[in-house]
């Protein structure tokens, strides 16, 4: 195989990760981001009190937390065929990487926003606000910087998760690896796309980093 | 008086002082009626009684205070005004409203009527000075032009002009309470809550706020009703003060009454340290005289014995002499209030001259012990 196929077929993989990669974590953090919110202002006392649901929706984020990622990709193929006509595939494989995120945020998302400080929230009503002008101005305002730093992770997260929808034809730098890496015995193809991860996973880390510094006001110095 | 006047006032005179002001006598601002608070009782636990049949009113204009020691039932009581805990039983009216019957939404305008400022101050981090002041406007909806002229002079009110781009990290703890503040009359609130907001500054910024405190209460004739733990906030601005333990009120009244002729052990605890004794003193009273011991008393004057020479008075009285061991001049709810511990020769002859003199001029005394 020549030099120019190998680049080829690396550049075509690099385009697909981060097709699925951007499709997925902008479709998952969007669902999820409300789901977090939820989370975490739906126990009882809360902003929005919804205790039983609060609770039965925490357990469906458990269960999809707990299935492994691979086991989830085969097991919603019916559903990915319902959702794009096809169950192989790049676009198919956008599935499942978004159902995989959504969970995934949402625990993130609420996290972020349990961590504000409570005195917040009693400011806010004390001052006559709603609860969703709580939500709007104080808690996702304040929330920022957790909250870019969860989509960094989120990112992350899902560039590892890419890998393994090869096993549904999904393609990408993972299954290019495995591919030809392993089953074709190329250790230097092997290594060059564990390479690319690593530089892919560098840039998002330090981009989502710079972008949660900006938002970060907490610890300024004059 | 508008803001803006308000603010070259302060501008001008910082350390002026300032006379609070005569609050109005007549419907209260704010009045509890057997008010009673239960936390918990569910799930077969005991409730906790925090707040046990309050009556108490709130002076339209006064500057109010609420003094007990943590846990006393203070910060669910301040909490009830505006709504954020609920009476178990009992009323809470606010300029004739009862808070307990509105509607969420009624509520919230209520709020809106009501400024708050907290003990950790709770500035959005996010946010500048000038936005975390804006904060309540854009909540009440008001547009942004109305916004931008408003924020400005408040700012410039609580000293904070310069500051109105800084981020809370970038302000110290006295700067983020003036902010705090500024934030708490953005709506032109009638009446201002303030939940321990000097507890977590030094005692210099302390006073800077309470004094900012009681200028916004004579200048914007704002009512103000604050919980403390310290004796020393309700003695620099309140003019009126309740005494909370336990969920009781136990005493209450003008803070200078209070100061005069402390009724409660709860009250004379709180006042200890104010009035303390030095320690040398302390550790050398005897409870029962001995022959040869002079007595110890401390001599209280206020209102009109403040400003009478009562103490070379008394010498020429008793004509023995008098030793002066302790004491000072400090305002308190505006006028001067002074304590003197003083001994004298303990003979039964001498004491039976002081207490006429004492009967006769109207000064409040109190026999601590004997010193050798």
């Amino acid at each position: 195989m020549s030099p120019d196929m190998l680049l080829n077929l690396l550049l075509k993989s690099l385009s697909q990760t981060l097709q699925m990669v951007a499709a997925a974590g902008i479709i998952g953090s969007l669902i999820g981001l409300p789901i977090g919110i939820f989370l975490a202002t739906s126990g009882k006392g809360e902003l929005f009190p919804a205790p039983t649901i609060n609770r039965i929706v925490g357990l469906i984020i458990n269960a999809a937390r707990s299935t492994p990622f691979i086991i989830l990709v085969v097991a919603i193929i019916p559903f990915t065929r319902l959702v794009t006509g096809t169950s192989i595939g790049t676009y198919a494989a956008i599935v499942p990487l978004t159902i995989a995120t959504i969970p995934f945020f949402a625990r993130l998302v609420e996290a972020a926003i349990r961590e504000i400080d409570k005195g917040l929230i009693e400011a806010a009503r004390a001052m006559g606000a709603t609860p969703t002008q709580i939500v709007f101005k104080v808690l996702l305002a304040e929330a920022r910087p957790s909250l870019m730093a969860a989509l960094t992770m989120t990112m992350v997260s899902l560039i590892g998760y890419s890998a393994m929808v090869g096993a549904v034809g999904g393609g990408g730098l993972g299954d290019l690896g495995i591919r030809y890496g392993y089953q074709r015995f190329m250790p230097e193809m092997m290594l060059t796309v564990v390479v690319v991860l690593i530089v892919l996973v560098q840039l998002v880390q330090s981009a989502g980093d710079a972008l949660a510094r900006r938002f970060d006001k907490r610890n300024r110095k004059n | 008086m508008t803001i803006q006047n308000a603010a070259t006032d302060v501008a001008t005179s910082v350390q002026a002082e300032v006379a609070p002001k005569e609050p109005v006598r007549g419907a209260p601002m704010v009045s509890f009626e057997g008010v009673t608070k239960r936390f918990g009782g569910t799930g077969g636990q005991p409730a906790f009684t925090a707040l046990d049949g309050i009556d108490f009113t709130v002076a339209h204009g006064a500057i109010t205070g609420i003094i007990g020691r943590s846990g006393a039932g203070k910060s669910t009581l301040i909490r009830l005004v505006n709504g954020l805990e609920k009476p178990t039983s009992g009323k809470v009216v606010v300029d004739g409203t009862e808070v307990g019957g509105l509607s969420e939404s009624s509520l919230r305008g209520l709020r809106r009527q009501i400024g708050m400022i907290f003990q950790h101050f709770n500035l959005l981090s996010s946010r500048t000075a000038f936005d975390n002041v804006a904060l309540p406007l854009e909540i009440a909806g008001v547009d942004a032009r109305t916004i931008k002229a408003k924020v400005g002079p408040l700012l410039d009110l609580v000293g904070l002009g310069d500051k109105s781009a800084s981020y809370p990290s970038e302000l110290s703890g006295g700067q983020k309470q003036r902010v705090g503040i500024a934030r708490a009359l953005a709506t032109d609130p009638k009446l201002l809550l303030s939940d321990e907001a000097t507890s977590a500054l030094d005692p210099e910024t302390t006073q800077s706020i309470l004094e900012l405190l009681k200028r916004i209460n004579a200048e914007l004739g704002l009512t103000v009703l604050l919980i403390t733990h310290e004796m020393e906030v309700v003695k620099t601005i309140a003019t009126d003060v309740a005494v909370i333990d336990r969920g009781l009120i136990v005493e209450s009244g003008r803070v200078f009454d209070l100061y005069a002729s402390p009724k409660h052990e709860t009250t004379r605890t709180l006042l200890a340290s104010s009035l303390a004794l030095p320690e040398w003193l302390r550790t050398s009273i005897k409870p029962v005289p001995a022959a040869g011991d002079r007595a110890l008393v401390r001599l209280v004057f206020f209102g009109k014995t403040a400003f009478q020479p009562l103490t070379a008075r008394l010498v020429a009285q008793l004509g023995s002499d008098v030793n002066i061991l302790a004491g000072g001049i400090e305002e308190i709810g505006g006028k001067p209030f002074g304590s003197l511990v003083v001994s004298y020769s303990a003979d039964p002859a001498v004491i039976e001259r002081a207490n006429r003199f004492y009967a006769e001029t109207g000064l409040t005394t109190e026999v601590l012990g004997y010193v050798a």
